[in-house]
């Protein structure tokens, strides 16, 4: 008997989204706030993370937080670990990703990517004694690069020095600087502002070469069947970027422009 | 190759020559780092099976100490705990050690050998103390000494025994190795994530990587079905 009442709620359940997908045009905005879940992947300070009070907080939490003010939505957060990020999503566990989600060609074949909302840079960072120019591959041959696996920084490193390096993947920063400090790296290949949180508030650590601007930039991710919600999302973020919400929330963390 | 796997290739993004070399290697390491670690594991544990038996607490009690520790803690853990912990030791960077530590292979060849000693030990030392005392009296009265004895009588007849307990822990071994992935290893598991990381197909990635382990455990299992065969001769029914 419950089976069966589950069965057909679950039925009207879906009935009723049909119809409300069908009507959804027609009726006008505002009237019921759509619930939106969305997933972030902490602690990537100063991205999302949880402050002293184990509140979750940061540069994207913020943003997400005025973007579902701007789009009228009621938000919740989720954490979920990166790499689960994607099938998460796909699975209907969460509705979006706000988690610095580089849009990149092989993503967006599984996901909806909204307009880019920022972009950083790759840094190289490494120890006080490191004089080698990073881009001189003669000079580079046999050391050893730290990278996140499946980040643009990885694509790079892989595709242009895929046969100079030895590459390290890591599946987390943390992991990879222990090993940076270890002596294991010669030199790890990082998002700039998680290099700048994690190598540089070392002792003995530098920037040894220029930051590298890699790929299209940062989006919200969706599922590819829900093109509505991404019409609201970049309309929210184009309103935000627009007036002044954005620059506000970008200037409480970074001293430097990641706007796109 | 077979035309439909040809096609089947030519079809696909993901199994392109590129990863199916990856897995290779993946699998090579897999099996390097299993196979070195079990050997090196039963070495160690066939002496420490045999100290542990003896009665005295001050032989036995150490090498109880020890299976304790690595039984009672995961093998994740104790891998984190060499990895990591060994590079934080202040100049070790300076010292012939780090040849050996600063790549991941050693440290978790290190990690999985100590972990599979300790397990192998406790099943050694199970099929030693079983030995019937009537093997052990007959050997005493055909004046066979301590060294003899073990070596004729209790060592053969406590591996006929142990070997179905070990060969249970072989396989654990070999699916325990997944966790080398987390120290940069590029093992099976680990060919399997940075593919998955790569095309975002966690189906493709991971049950094409699940196939190979079995394929490795039914060879494992069908060795030490030949090889039980081979022990376990005298148990089996005349006319089969």
């Amino acid at each position: 008997m419950k089976k069966l009442i589950i069965a057909a709620s679950c039925a009207l359940a879906m009935a009723s989204g049909v119809a409300q997908a069908q009507e959804s045009s027609s009726v006008a905005e505002g009237t019921e706030p759509r619930h939106l879940r969305i997933a972030f992947d902490v602690p990537y300070e100063p991205f999302e993370y949880k402050d002293e009070n184990g509140e979750l907080t940061g540069f994207e939490v913020e943003l997400a937080d005025a973007m579902c003010e701007q789009m009228n939505a009621s938000c919740q957060f989720v954490i979920q670990a990166w790499d689960g990020m994607i099938p998460g999503l796909l699975a209907r566990k969460f509705d979006l990703i706000m988690s610095s989600m580089s849009i990149t060609p092989e993503r967006a074949e599984r996901v909806l990517f909204s307009e880019p909302y920022y972009n950083t840079p790759g840094g190289w960072f490494g120890p006080e004694s490191f004089d080698t120019d990073v881009t001189d591959m003669e000079a580079m041959e046999g050391k050893t690069v730290g990278v996140q696996r499946g980040t643009t920084m990885d694509t790079y490193v892989t595709e242009e020095m895929g046969g100079v390096v030895n590459i390290k993947r890591y599946t987390t920063a943390d992991d990879m600087v222990l090993d940076l400090e270890g002596q294991r790296l010669d030199v790890v290949f990082v998002d700039y502002p998680v290099g700048e949180q994690t190598v540089l508030n070392k002792e003995g650590f530098k920037e040894v070469a220029e930051p590298v601007k890699l790929g299209e930039g940062v989006g919200v991710a969706m599922r590819k069947r829900d093109g509505e919600i991404a019409r609201e999302v970049n309309e929210a973020l184009r309103i935000l970027k627009e007036n002044g919400t954005y620059d506000a929330i970008m200037e409480k963390y970074f001293a430097y422009d990641i706007k796109m | 190759m077979p035309d439909f796997i040809a096609q089947w290739l030519n079809q696909n993004e993901i199994f392109t020559t590129m990863t199916l070399m990856e897995y290779w290697g993946g699998m090579v390491t897999t099996v390097q780092l299993v196979f070195l670690s079990l050997v090196i594991g039963l070495l160690v544990a066939v002496p420490l099976a045999i100290l542990r038996t003896v009665r005295n607490p001050f032989v036995s009690g150490p090498v109880w100490f020890y299976t304790y520790i690595f039984r009672g803690t995961p093998l994740l853990i104790q891998l984190y705990i060499i990895y990591y912990g060994l590079a934080q030791i202040e100049g070790i960077q300076e010292t012939f050690w780090w040849e050996i530590f600063r790549e991941p292979f050693y440290p978790a060849l290190l990690a999985f050998t100590l972990n599979t000693a300790a397990y192998t030990t406790e099943i050694i030392r199970g099929a030693i103390v079983s030995t019937p005392n009537g093997e052990i009296e007959a050997a005493k009265a055909y004046g066979m000494n301590w060294f003899m004895r073990m070596r004729r009588i209790v060592l053969p007849s406590a591996a006929r025994r142990a070997v179905q307990a070990y060969s249970n822990e072989v396989i654990f071994m070999l699916h325990a190795s997944a966790i080398a992935s987390v120290v940069t290893i590029v093992d099976l598991t680990g060919a399997a994530r940075n593919i998955y990381s790569r095309f975002y197909a966690p189906f493709d990635a991971f049950i094409f990587v699940a196939l190979l382990y079995m394929l490795l455990t039914f060879a494992l299992v069908f060795a030490f079905r030949k090889l039980e065969n081979h022990l376990l001769k005298h148990q089996r029914p005349l006319n089969s």
